[in-house]
């Protein structure tokens, strides 16, 4: 009988080459996603010292990061823009890389891309040059974000240098209460774990809650993962996974798919596995989440105060809080309750995905945006937004006042012309709040769930969606 | 095919603090400056809007002070580089002059970055790091050493204890900071996993 394994390790011992002098590990990358911005440096690197990709057909491609979401025309406006994404073309023709351009219909953020498309596949490792990678973790996949000299070394050699991770189970269980969602699960986790609580670990989710959450909202929770200090998280593959994935364009089909079910099915970690560190959470102790300050870990339930410096226990905590009160603009013990917004942004590779679309849109149906508030919707997909457009969901937010607009990575972190202007404060779907992030640098971000950023946007002020949308809507459209 | 890199044993020079914990890399290197395809000229976009406000003015920043030139080594907090990939963020660290890091501790892809770089990021205990903060606020000149052999950080004449992974210290006492070269050689043992592993075979369906 073999030890039991949690999925980490036996998706790591698979993949491991060997081991390399100091204890680091050669590991295999068996999918490798890129996208336009990360990328070229890669390119000119393999370029500089006269390499090839080793196995192109390893490695897919997309836009997401720069391009624009308000006009599709090219060359693109903004010139350095249009060369970098004309970069990533030539780069992918040149190598034989599938390229899911905008052409295609298929283009998206790249972490919709994989999952769509079936390339995201439990027990494979995933290492993409974005941190957010970590969301098809909940593929029972171990992804992680990697950087530029690390592209290189996946697109020249298909492997990395990578140091063994610890695991931490973290069960959330019981029933989450109505007006939870995903988002603010893993922004209580986060906040409970602290933003460097999971350096050196794999976050494994289990537990009631994530064995209910339907794909979309697994891959919330685990793209949110790096956000608390582990570069991965995963949940266990399941009959959910298998449905979610069944029939798509990348995965086996027939006998095949057979075979790759029961093979994912054994990856599941094994009753009784050795985890470094298990934490439980009681699913009823969370409520609707928002940040206040300038980390994802800076977050308070839409009823409490924000912290106030005085009570902090240390120096170092006092100092972070100052900091984050000073660049919001609130004062100790604010109430993010009422805070007015300025943009409302629906997007991001956290949440906007057609069921973030279609429970916004039953929560938006009939209201208004408040005057003043500029509010904008991008699909995180060419797919998802065609969906919606087919559902009639594109309506519902356009009669709201909101933009409708084209897939990509847009004001989540504003490198294409979506930005902040000023000290603009964002209700934001997105996943960080940093000083700075949604494109100026006095600009104010309100991570939340989608439904949350539907209350703000509909009365102006950041607000608790369980009561808003409790009542049928005043303003019928 | 192979590339020497030289050994990095000690660094040694001036040092800036930059205070705060979990400094992230979108203040590292704000997004716009992602818009290019090489990272050549990033070392002056370093903290850019920490350190500059709208108009471009100088703002109240260690990296503004006369004491920044030519420093080589950086000191921090918790949880540095934490955030996004970008390899921008080591990037423009590196190409504005900074060859070592000292923190409390280190987000770990940017730990990965910049240790391929051949930048040592080292940590010191809670109590020697704010030490070595103060130390250098009331004596901005005074010279600092990472040795990445003896792991210790010396400050005028306190030694303190670091830390860094055994993997990341000897690849850069062993000139193997960058590992393309380590990686390359695998490439058989690489190509065999992969006809070995049964998942890799049922990803067909380019034109499914």
């Amino acid at each position: 009988m073999n030890p039991p394994k949690s999925l980490f390790e036996k998706v790591w011992d698979a993949h491991s080459v060997r081991e390399l002098p100091g204890g680091q590990t050669q590991l295999l990358i068996g999918t490798h996603l890129i996208h336009e911005v990360t990328s070229p440096q890669a390119f000119g690197m393999l370029r500089d010292r006269d390499l090839p990709v080793l196995m192109p057909e390893r490695t897919f491609a997309t836009v997401d990061h720069i391009v624009p979401t308000h006009s599709r025309v090219e060359p693109f406006e903004d010139e350095i823009a249009d060369q970098m994404i004309r970069e990533l073309r030539k780069n992918c023709d040149t190598h034989g890389i599938e390229l899911f351009d905008i052409t295609t219909g298929h283009q998206g953020i790249v972490h919709m891309v994989g999952p769509e498309q079936g390339i995201t596949q439990p027990g494979s490792t995933i290492a993409c040059g974005d941190s957010h990678t970590s969301t098809h973790g909940a593929f029972g996949a171990i992804g992680f974000g990697i950087g530029t000299s690390q592209v290189r070394d996946v697109l020249a050699t298909q492997t990395l240098v990578m140091n063994k991770l610890k695991v931490r189970r973290i069960e959330v269980n019981g029933e989450l209460r109505p007006g939870v969602y995903a988002k603010d699960v893993i922004l209580h986790i986060i906040r409970t774990l602290g933003v460097k609580g999971g350096i050196g670990y794999a976050y494994e989710y289990a537990g009631d809650v994530f064995d209910r959450m339907n794909m979309e909202e697994r891959m919330t929770v685990c793209n949110m993962s790096i956000e608390g200090g582990a570069r991965c998280g995963y949940v266990n593959p399941d009959e959910t996974t298998f449905e979610y994935l069944e029939g798509r364009p990348y995965v086996p089909k027939g006998a095949e798919w057979d075979a790759a079910v029961e093979r994912w099915r054994s990856l599941a970690s094994d009753p009784g596995c050795h985890y470094d560190d298990v934490v439980v959470i009681d699913a009823a102790d969370i409520a609707p989440t928002v940040t206040w300050g300038i980390n994802p870990g800076q977050a308070v339930f839409i009823d409490e105060a924000v912290p106030d410096p005085a009570e902090a226990e240390n120096d170092a905590e006092r100092a972070s809080i100052t900091e984050a009160l000073e660049h919001m603009q609130f004062d100790p013990g604010h109430r993010m309750e009422g805070t007015p917004i300025d943009v409302a942004f629906f997007g991001s590779c956290t949440n906007a995905r057609l069921s973030d679309f279609v429970e916004a849109a039953s929560v938006l149906k009939g209201r208004k945006v408040a005057e003043g508030v500029e509010a904008i919707a991008v699909p995180g997909s060419q797919l998802v937004k065609a969906e919606c457009e087919r559902l009639g969901i594109d309506q519902v937010f356009k009669d709201a006042g909101f933009e409708w607009r084209d897939a990509g990575c847009s004001m989540c972190l504003a490198m294409n012309p979506d930005k902040l202007v000023g000290d603009q404060l964002c209700a934001s779907s997105s996943n960080r709040n940093f000083k700075g992030r949604q494109g100026s640098a006095t600009g104010r971000t309100v991570l939340m769930s989608p439904v949350m950023v539907m209350a703000a946007a509909v009365t102006g002020h950041v607000t608790d969606a369980r009561r808003v949308f409790e009542s049928k809507p005043e303003v019928v459209a | 095919m192979s590339q020497t890199l030289p050994p990095i044993r000690r660094i040694s020079g001036q040092a800036v603090v930059v205070p705060g914990d979990d400094i992230d890399t979108d203040r590292i290197i704000p997004a716009r400056f992602l818009k290019c395809v090489t990272f050549d000229d990033l070392g002056p976009q370093l903290f850019r809007d920490e350190r500059f406000d709208e108009d471009d003015q100088p703002k109240e920043h260690p990296l503004n002070e006369a004491r920044a030139d030519g420093a080589t080594i950086m000191v921090s907090g918790d949880n540095f580089g934490c955030g996004s990939s970008r390899e921008h963020a080591p990037q423009s660290i590196h190409k504005a002059g900074f060859e070592g890091i000292i923190a409390g501790s280190f987000a770990e892809i940017f730990f990965g970055n910049a240790t391929t770089l051949g930048m040592a990021c080292v940590t010191l205990q809670p109590a020697d790091l704010r030490e070595l903060q103060d130390l250098l606020t009331s004596n901005p000149a005074l010279d600092v050493t990472i040795d990445v052999e003896a792991l210790e950080v010396q400050a005028g004449d306190r030694i303190f204890q670091a830390e860094l992974p055994s993997g990341a210290r000897q690849s850069l006492l062993e000139g193997r900071w960058d590992p393309l070269t380590d990686l390359l050689a695998a490439a058989d043992d690489t190509k065999a996993l992969v006809e070995a592993l049964g998942y890799h075979n049922g990803m067909r369906g380019r034109s499914a």
